[in-house]
Formats: C-alpha cells, structure tokens, sequence
C-alpha cells in the first residue's frame, strides 16, 4: 500500500472519529478541523521525528489534533471520550501539560512566537519545529512581528504550515483582506522560503516540506477547503462552529465512506 | 537599578548556560554589551516586537531555559498583555518580565510611558509573582532568585538609574515572600516598595527630630504577599503609612487595607499612592507624585496631626 494511500485511509478515520465525537458536543470547529486533516496527520504520521515539536496556533482545531494524538497512542481514547466534558481535560482549544500538547493556543496569533523560543533554545541541532496556522490568523499583527523576527535569528529549523481555507468566522479571508495576497509572496518578502500546494493531498505536503531549502525558514501555504469533503459543509461559515445533528452526521459519515 | 540588573543577569549567564534574555529595543545598560558580544544566541534584541519577546520567552522556557523579557515596564507588561497572560502564566513557565523605569520614574515622557496600575494587573494573573526591589541591593537578591529558584512567572519591577542603597545595614535578610524590616522604630510604620522607600527614610530622620521614632519595611514581594508579616504589624502598630508609586486601586494600598478589615485592625492606616487618573503633567519624579499628594510635607504634616 503506497503512503498516499495510507494517508487517505487515516484522514478518513480521523473525520469519521470527529464526527463521532461530535454527537455529543453542541460546537467543536468542525470546517477548519476538517480543512487541516491532511496537514496534521502529515505532520504527524509522515514529518514529525520523535524529538520535533509541533504547535496547533490554529487552536480552534483542537479536536483534530486530539484524534491523531489519540490514534498514536499519546491520548488514552478514555479521555478521548471525555471530550469538553467535566469528567475530562480536553476542551475545544489545546492545553499545555495534556499528553502531546506542546502550548496553549485558541487566541490566534500566539504559536508562531512561542516556536521560536523553542526554536531558538534547539538552533543549531537536527530538531524541526512544525507549527500550524490558519490564513485568518494572518490578520493578527503578533504573526509578523514574529515572521520579521524568525528570519532575522536565521530560526532556519522553524517550518510554518498555514491552513489556507480562504474562510474566517464570519466571511472570506480574502474578501476581508485581499491585499494579504498572494500569501507566500508576503512571507519570502520576509526572507523566507515558501511554496503552495493542495493542502489535502498529503503527498503535495510532504514533498513540498521534504525538499525546502535548509537555509531559511519555511512555510507550505497549504490551499484548503473548509469543511471538506462534505459537500454541505464546504465552505459554509455555519461550520465554523456547530456539531452536525444526526441527519447531517449519517450523511456526513456516508459520504466520506464514497471516497 | 538597570546597570545592577544587567551586571548581575551576565554573573550569572556565564555559570548557566541556561539563562536567555530577550530585549525590544531597549538601549543597552551596564553589563549588557558584554552579553550581548559574549553571548549573541543568549542574548536577543527582538527589536519593537514584544509580543515576539514574551512568546519566545515561554517557548524559551517550554525548552528548559530560564528565560529574561526585558524592556521599559509599559512595553514590557501592557503591551504585550494576552502574551504575559496566556503564554507565560496560563502555562505556568518560569519566565521573569522585567519592567524597567516602573511608576513614574519617566517624569518627562508622557502618560504612554508610565504605569501606576501595573502592580494591580499584573497581581490580578493567576501564577505571577511580582517583586519590586527598594534598592540596588535588593534588585541582586532578586536576580539571584529570578536565576536559580523560581518556578513561576514573575514580573520584576526595578527602577531605573541612580537609586540609593538604603538595606545594607538591615539585619532581616532579603526573602521572596516575605516583608523586610529595613529600620527599626515604635510610633510609626512605614510600608513601602521600590525606590520610592527613599521618601520613608527622608521623613524618618525628620520625624527623629520631634522624638518620633518609625520603622520601615521593604514590601518587596507584592505577590505572593506576606499576610503573616502584615498581621505582626498590625499588633505593634497603632498608625501605619503607605508608601508607593502605584496607583491606589491594587497596589500596597488596596493589599493592606483589605487585609486590615479581614482582621478587624483598628488602628490607622493612611497612605500615599496615585490616584485613579491618568498624568499629564511633567516635570521630576517629585513633582509628578506631588500632583497626587505623594509628598513629604504632605505625608510629615499628617503623621504629625495623626500623632497629635
């Protein structure tokens, strides 16, 4: 079985395991859950060394990262199961001390600074330091002042990934600010390396990563679709927020079976 | 106070290998060059970026390290607030935040330089310490405990140059968490923090002239504050004043005044903090807080009637 192939079949299991957990929450981010799947479980399951790091800044995607650290054996699927519920100890954003949470993130703008520090304290060793961005969060002036800052320290282990979904809380991201795009150019502006892909094609992701250039940071605008591949759930703002009710969660789960 | 800050922070970054500081722009002070030079991956200048500063501070420390943020007190704590609050005492990482030149101590530069209510916000985290060293020397217990023992957030809140030593004769040893006994005395109580205990000793020898004798303390750590110290006070004293240079909402004032009504102290407490307004006024330190009363003829002429 080739490792696209592997990668599908994970990123299926992970939605279908969000949806499942969905059920019994009211809210849980489900689009930009969904946007990230491939990115996240790239990062996980075919990037990431035991001594990398990697920080959510997208917080709001929280459940994501639960469900991959879950399917590693890092969250026991007891806790998983307890999911915002006054039993356990995972809520909606990432806390710092849960099994495999590196930092607290759900204010956006906070995740890119933080990897540097851990960057900074690693600079000159093997170690990647992975973050993950939503294009929405590039509103956020702290995102520069520390793009401006990872590039002047030459931070070259820092790999940036934002989620491109094109799609914030309450309208598109580039409707809101057409004049951040295009996006990569912004960042080798900065002095940094930068490339664009299909952020749901895990084969685009890794490669793309696999072969950036070592002496600058680098960030992968990954080109998403929010809530995909649920054709009601596409690029609808609803889902930013709101669980599915039964209906939409049979024929959310079916339709990822068809794929 | 910086120049001490900045000799001592390199003492100690020579043994461990461990400490980092991060400034924002700030010029360099003392010992800070060296650093800089000897230590160029432990010493970074983030430029005007201190939301940079205070995340990669935690991120420093999420590592292991013993990490330093330090910049001028307003851009220090106000600026990059959400920073201080979730990213180093949400998580609970050891970094201290010094903010330099704290209160009024920036008496030409405007009300966007100034923080009278710093004490009050930052006491209201949960998991941030602060302490405010009274002297230089002071300021050197305090770095040594920033370096070697803390295990939590603290805000470090130093003045800025010129101060005086007023603890080298105590006999009570400087420790976190507890209220110092810097002079000794039986009519009046002093209560105070930072370089502003200057005014305590000024109206001490002036008090001595009509045979009143006070006793100073250093309350130098402001969270978590000494409550049992505060209690032995309250049972020797019949008559306490506040000193501080921070506003009266949260500060030394609000701390002792609840603490006195908890336990039904009946004596008097009266204190000098800034009021509940913004300054716009200029001049020297002094003549900033003489604008909000804090000043000696003031604070002489009231102990004198209260003693009456």
């Amino acid at each position: 079985m080739n490792k696209l192939f592997k990668a599908k079949i994970r990123c299926k299991k992970y939605r279908k395991k969000i949806l499942e957990l969905s059920q019994s929450v009211s809210a849980l981010h489900i689009g930009g859950s969904f946007s990230s799947v491939e990115i996240v479980d790239c990062i996980y399951n075919r990037l990431k060394k035991n001594k990398d790091k990697f920080v959510l800044s997208k917080g709001h995607a929280g459940i994501l990262q639960y469900v991959v650290l879950n399917d590693l054996g890092i969250i026991k699927t007891r806790d998983l199961h307890n999911y915002q519920n006054k039993n356990g100890f995972l809520g909606v954003h990432p806390d710092y001390g849960s099994p495999g949470i590196m930092a607290s993130t759900g204010s956006l703008g906070h995740g890119l600074a933080m990897i540097a520090g851990m960057a900074l304290a690693s600079k000159n060793t093997n170690k990647c330091f992975f973050v993950l961005l939503s294009d929405g969060e590039l509103q956020e002036g702290s995102v520069w002042e520390a793009v401006l800052t990872i590039s002047s320290l030459k931070l070259n282990n820092i790999i940036a990934i934002v989620d491109n979904n094109n799609l914030q809380t309450s309208s598109w991201t580039s409707d809101t600010h057409p004049t951040l795009y295009p996006i990569d150019k912004k960042f080798v502006s900065f002095g940094w390396g930068a490339a664009v892909c299909n952020g749901h094609n895990s084969n685009e992701i890794y490669n793309k990563v696999k072969h950036r250039s070592l002496k600058k940071p680098f960030v992968l605008i990954a080109k998403t679709i929010k809530g995909y591949p649920v054709s009601f759930m596409r690029n609808v703002p609803k889902w930013h927020y709101r669980a599915p009710n039964n209906d939409e969660y049979l024929q959310a789960i079916e339709e990822i079976n068809k794929l | 106070m910086r120049n001490i800050f900045a000799n001592e922070l390199y003492k100690h970054a020579i043994k461990n290998k461990k400490i980092y500081i991060l400034v924002s722009d700030i010029s360099p002070a003392g010992n800070m060059i060296n650093f800089q030079k000897k230590y160029p991956h432990r010493f970074l200048n983030v430029g005007v970026s201190e939301q940079t500063m205070i995340g990669m501070c935690a991120g420093l420390s999420m590592e292991g390290m013993r990490s330093f943020a330090y910049t001028i007190s307003t851009f220090a704590l106000y600026r990059p607030f959400e920073m201080v609050r979730n990213d180093i005492c949400y998580q609970g990482l050891p970094v201290t935040i010094v903010g330099m030149g704290a209160g009024t101590i920036y008496s030409t530069l405007g009300g966007t330089h100034l923080t009278q209510e710093d004490i009050s916000i930052a006491r209201s985290i949960p998991n941030m310490s602060i302490i405010a060293p009274c002297d230089p020397n002071e300021l050197k217990d305090a770095i040594h405990y920033c370096c070697t023992k803390s295990k939590s957030p603290i805000y470090l809140r130093i003045g800025k140059t010129g101060e005086e030593n007023f603890t080298e004769n105590s006999k009570d040893k400087w420790k976190f968490g507890k209220i110092r006994k810097i002079s000794s005395g039986k009519d009046v109580c002093f209560l105070t923090f930072g370089p502003i205990i200057k005014k305590a000793f000024d109206l001490r020898n002036r008090l001595v002239t009509q045979k009143i004798f006070s006793e100073i303390y250093s309350c130098h750590t402001l969270k978590p504050f000494d409550y049992n110290g505060l209690k032995k006070i309250f049972k020797k004293f019949k008559l306490i004043v506040i000193i501080e240079d921070h506003s009266k909402i949260g500060g030394l004032n609000s701390i002792v005044k609840t603490f006195a009504y908890e336990n039904r102290y009946y004596g008097k407490i009266i204190s000098y903090s800034l009021k509940d307004e913004f300054i716009h006024c200029y001049g020297t330190q002094d003549d900033l807080l003489a604008r909000h009363n804090i000043s000696n003829k003031k604070i002489y002429q009231n102990i004198m009637d209260k003693i009456k």
